[in-house]
């Protein structure tokens, strides 16, 4: 995301570059999974509450038995439901799911993920490659799960990904952005949207991704594993809405050295 | 009739003609389900024309909570 400066009454404030991914404009900067809530009920009430407007959606066997309630509680009109390609080991099985959801949803947008390590979920960046450049010829709208690699970034962008999504930290660890130097370059680089994907789990990673210059942010885990998911789909709101306040307003340069901020005149002089 | 319906085989006492009918015997909406016959995919307009043969493998997959 670019920062462009404007005038406006007289003050230099920045503009955030609008979100928009395959021509479809975003405003709520939060994207958010819908795995692992405790209940659809739940699931429903904390979509409305976190402001998303797109929601991730994965692909398995019908249950003929117990059929699943959780998509009843998603409104496909109200988001656009992006299936990804979870399961995936390879890119045969990647693009075997991605046209299987294709007929599912009627949509081309497919988050590609292909995670053959069953540890840490780390995406494997040849045959996400190799599934993306098929899918793309396709007509596949792609949006990859990719480490913080921003020369696997460059390649996917080049053969035509509608937008990138690389990783904070593993899947559903919490442990927030901890590729920070990478997602910079990425970030510095990319013409297309970067969202950052795996591993947010607090709403300060989600505001710390945001600052960093990333288009957009994916959450699941820690919203729908936490206590209260629909108090945490706000807090994670308010959060990506504060780190948007805060580059339009132009923030200040980090120093190495103090500057005070009350007058630097004796005490009683 | 016999099917592989995900994996497992079922038998049917009566022939299911179409995928159309077998989802509905199955109480499986049509809508964001995906079908799979034999290994190829079976497109949502296809699913009411597409002829069923004896000891097809079909694949009945849908959409699930994910991240």
């Amino acid at each position: 995301m670019q920062t462009t400066l404007k005038s406006f009454h007289s003050l230099e404030v920045a503009e955030l570059k609008e979100l928009v991914i395959a021509g479809r404009k975003f405003t709520s900067r939060l994207f958010v999974g819908t795995g692992k809530y405790p209940s659809p009920d739940i699931l429903r009430q904390s979509l409305a509450a976190s402001g998303t407007e797109m929601v991730t959606v994965a692909l398995r066997r019908v249950s003929l038995t117990e059929p699943d309630p959780t998509i009843a509680a998603i409104d496909f009109d109200k988001y656009l439901v992006m299936p990804n390609t979870s399961g995936a080991k390879d890119a045969e099985e990647a693009l075997r799911l991605a046209r299987l959801a294709r007929t599912a949803s009627g949509l081309d947008w497919i988050k590609l993920e292909v995670t053959p390590d069953p540890v840490y979920l780390l995406p494997d960046p040849a045959e996400t490659l190799k599934a993306a450049e098929v899918l793309v010829k396709e007509g596949f709208i792609v949006l990859p799960y990719i480490h913080a690699d921003p020369t696997l970034a460059r390649r996917l962008e080049d053969i035509g990904c509608a937008a990138i999504m690389p990783l904070g930290s593993p899947i559903g660890s919490a442990r927030g952005i901890k590729t920070e130097e990478f997602l910079r370059i990425i970030i510095e680089q990319a013409s297309i949207p970067v969202v950052i994907d795996a591993g947010i789990g607090m709403p300060s990673h989600a505001a710390q991704a945001i600052e960093l210059g990333a288009d957009a942010v994916l959450v699941n885990t820690a919203i729908a594993v936490a206590v209260d998911p629909v108090l945490m789909a706000e807090a994670f709101c308010l959060a990506v809405q504060a780190a948007e306040k805060a580059l339009l307003s132009g923030p200040i340069e980090q120093q190495t050295r103090a500057t005070a901020s009350s007058p630097l005149t004796e005490f009683l002089e | 009739m016999k099917l592989i319906i995900n994996g497992d085989e079922q038998i049917f006492d009566h022939p299911v003609a179409t995928i159309a009918q077998l989802l509905e015997q199955l109480a499986v909406p049509v809508a964001r389900t995906a079908i799979e016959l034999n290994g190829a995919v079976v497109e949502q307009h296809q699913i009411e024309t597409t002829a069923l043969q004896d000891a097809d493998h079909i694949e009945i997959v849908s959409f699930v909570g994910g991240g």
